[in-house]
């Protein structure tokens, strides 16, 4: 199990996280998992305040919070910086590098060490998921190894060199296993991980407005589309049941329904999509009165397993529908429209171009449209 | 409609491009009247500010008469004058009701950027890059303005527009600058930079009640100006050391308040002004903060170093240890232009405050290009340019 506070644990100990224990057989096939029926969220836990897995539990009862967006890694982000840096310098000076190892000048050989040294390096600090590129440099220390090995038994090699830069090498890879490892166990199998992040988020956003009235909003699943600009349209088909439609990747849409599995008026939904779905999913939010009447606390977070499977994710990022970014925006749009009555769009706007907007840094806003409710502004020049 | 556009670095060119329209319920079209080119406008003329992108309208100090409203705009009629604020706030959130205008959490639509270089996002802001919002800008013959019914502030009376153009940004960034210096009787303010902002800070510093002033600047023009106009000891930086001088003039205590109103395009005299400009052609650091610096040495021990001057990333060698060691606030924002516009308006109306000696050219919308080329290059003595669309 991982060191971080659970909101709701329940999922995690049935092993609904994509590649939560590591387990390969959760990914079937054309590598969708299915999510089990019987592990419908325990929205009693949900709504319990943050607690502690008991194999994690300090033995002075310390609980640190733990952000499930995981950024801050010292030992991966110093191992991308010394792959871009060695590989910079075997690119640039490889027959400078050849004598400081003690090897024969092999130039091209030396060039594409270092190619390979900074794909590692750009992948573990690019990628939100570092591990595959951590294991790469793990790869690449063996491979290292053997070619100095190799080395050894070549003419014009210079032993003492080469030993030294056997030990500096080995002592590298005892470092790549470690955050290699850690890196592993907190993210299930190197290539599951890869689809975790994006699929499951968690957004939080405090907005000046009642428990009540947002739960309202979110409740009547037909207002989420003009907040969420990847939804085309969700319907009612009674009071559990919904069907929802998405955009999916390549602008074809995708469609499933939907059931409440768990409520409570003025404080929390849970839903999840209905056994067999294209899209299998499932979601809660919850609805926390905020400190000194600073209005409500609203914490969301969906699962997703997207169609085509890791690759539709990759897919959906190219095209700008990145599942963790939506759920962002869909929240910072629930904020505007619930506290303006309006979301700000500038699509549509005069510019002196062909676009009104940038399509490099514009986010998506979805179509202008108004809040029936429109909150009085607060504000008069006085 | 013609508007002014950025296309690059130092390329600005005056374009044909399509109305305005309303998108949102809380918008307003306003036919602009005047406008004018702000110094911030010079650091997007001159590249620092990223996230521009071509055709991008620019300006974001304007007025003019109201010519269509939004449904959910009751405040405003067609015909109305009015000047609008910079900073874009919904007048709903934490921040605005605070008066925090320049902070809002729902004006800008483009906030996932500004959070990943500063954290958290400001408010949006009219033609001053997608970090920014993208929204379109005012130096053009129309704007769209959103949430028209907090923003714009009616104009009645006949006062002309120079007298109360300034309203939307540099009046109130002047004011706001010398108000968080929370000054005492017999205080001295010291003013780095005396450009239109720094002349309004020092303008609104004695209205405050400083008794001394202290401007730094190299240009003569800007100098004289501080001097006639508000009666400030001014040191020519090429001329003399900074930091002596106000030593001398205080005593070795220093100035009981720093105002930065120079920003990220700071000059030097010496060869730390040309490590500094290496250093941002390199792109290592994001500005040339000399003013501040000095700003930070020279204030006296608990007092307040205030910065409307504009940075926008991250800067090299801050003596954050003098901030420690001397016990100093450091006081800095976005204007909050909503909050100034009604007094500062009542002061202007009651002739307490005159804000038109800064202008120094009035060009037609048409030559805007040319007005940022002589107001960046200090050509012709150039202080302010004020832009009409209708000339």
């Amino acid at each position: 199990m991982t060191s971080e506070f659970r909101f709701c644990p329940t999922v995690d100990r049935e092993g609904l996280r994509i590649g939560g224990s590591g387990s390969g057989d959760r990914l079937k096939g054309n590598g969708r998992r299915p999510l089990e029926p019987g592990g419908a969220l325990d929205i009693a836990e949900i709504a319990s305040s943050p607690e502690q897995d008991e194999d994690t539990m300090n033995n002075n009862g310390l609980q640190t919070y733990k952000s499930r967006n995981r950024k801050n890694e010292p030992l991966a982000h110093g191992l991308g910086w010394f792959s871009i840096a060695l590989g910079a310098a075997e690119f640039l000076l490889p027959g400078g590098l050849a004598s400081v190892v003690g090897v024969k000048k092999r130039r091209t050989l030396f060039r594409l060490l270092g190619i390979r040294e900074l794909i590692s390096g750009v992948g573990i600090l690019t990628r939100k998921n570092s591990t595959p590129w951590l294991w790469s440099r793990v790869a690449g220390d063996a491979m290292d190894l053997a070619l100095l090995g190799t080395a050894l038994a070549m003419p014009g090699t210079k032993n003492g060199r080469v030993a030294a830069a056997a030990a500096a090498v080995a002592g590298v890879t005892v470092l790549d296993v470690m955050a290699s490892k850690e890196h592993t166990r907190r993210n299930g199998s190197a290539f599951e991980g890869a689809l975790e992040r994006d699929l499951k988020v968690r957004k939080s956003v405090i907005i000046d407005r009642s428990a009540q009235e947002l739960y309202d909003f979110w409740r009547n699943f037909e207002n989420l589309p003009r907040v969420m600009a990847h939804l085309q349209s969700v319907s009612r088909i009674d009071e559990r049941r919904s069907h929802w439609v998405a955009q999916g990747p390549m602008g074809v849409p995708v469609e499933w329904d939907a059931e409440v599995t768990e409520e409570v008026s003025g404080e929390r939904i849970a839903w999840q999509s209905v056994p067999g779905s294209k899209v299998e999913n499932r979601g809660w939010v919850r609805f926390e009165r905020a400190p000194g009447g600073r209005g409500t606390t609203v914490t969301v977070e969906m699962e997703y397993n997207p169609p085509g499977g890791g690759a539709g994710a990759v897919l959906a990022k190219m095209f700008r529908k990145d599942p963790t970014q939506s759920i962002h925006d869909s929240m910072r749009h629930f904020k505007q429209i619930m506290e303006t009555g309006n979301i700000v769009t500038t699509k549509g706007q005069s510019a002196g171009r062909k676009m009104s907007t940038s399509k490099k840094f514009d986010y998506p806003v979805p179509d202008a449209q108004q809040f029936e409710r429109l909150p009085n502004s607060e504000f008069a020049h006085s | 409609m013609k508007a002014n556009c950025w296309y690059g670095t130092r390329k600005m060119s005056v374009e044909e491009v399509p109305d305005p329209k309303i998108l949102n319920s809380r918008d307003a079209i306003v036919k602009i009247t005047s406008t004018a080119i702000c110094g911030s406008d010079l650091h997007l003329y001159n590249g620092y500010i990223p996230t521009l992108e071509k055709g991008d309208i620019v300006g974001h100090e304007f007025m003019g008469e109201v010519v269509e409203t939004g449904k959910d705009v009751k405040n405003l009629k067609v015909g109305d004058r009015v000047v609008v604020p910079f900073p874009i706030s919904c007048g709903n959130c934490f921040f605005c009701k605070k008066e925090m205008f320049s902070l809002c959490e729902n004006s800008n639509p483009n906030a996932p950027i500004a959070e990943k270089m500063f954290g958290h996002s400001p408010c949006g802001i009219f033609g001053y890059s997608h970090m920014m919002g993208g929204f379109a800008g005012g130096q053009a013959e129309y704007a769209r303005v959103p949430f028209a019914d907090v923003g714009p502030f009616k104009i009645e009376g006949d006062l002309t527009d120079e007298q109360v153009l300034f309203l939307s940004d540099i009046l109130p960034t002047g004011y706001m600058a010398a108000e968080q210096c929370n000054i005492q009787p017999g205080d001295t303010v010291a003013v780095w930079g005396c450009g239109p902002v720094g002349q309004f800070t020092l303008q609104s510093a004695r209205l405050l009640g400083a008794e001394r002033l202290i401007a730094i600047d190299r240009f003569p023009e800007r100098l004289k100006m501080a001097q006639d106009k508000h009666g400030a000891i001014v040191i020519n930086y090429m001329e003399t050391d900074v930091y002596e001088a106000i030593q001398e003039l205080t005593g070795g205590r220093g100035a009981d308040a720093t105002i930065d109103a120079v920003g990220l395009e700071g000059h030097a005299a010496g060869p730390v002004g040309m490590i500094d400009k290496m250093k941002t052609a390199a792109m290592m650091e994001n500005g040339r903060p000399h003013a501040l610096r000095q700003a930070i040495m020279c204030c006296r021990k608990g007092g307040t170093v205030s910065v409307p001057g504009v940075y926008g990333g991250l800067l090299d060698k801050m003596p954050i240890g003098a901030v420690v060691n001397k016990a100093l606030t450091i006081k800095s924002g976005q204007t909050h232009v909503h909050r100034y516009m009604k007094p500062l308006f009542e002061k202007i109306q009651s002739g307490q405050l005159d804000a038109t000696y800064v202008i120094t050219h009035h060009l037609p919308l048409s030559e805007a290009p040319k007005g940022y080329e002589i107001f960046n290059n200090k050509q012709d003595d150039c202080i302010k340019i004020v832009l009409k669309p209708g000339m």
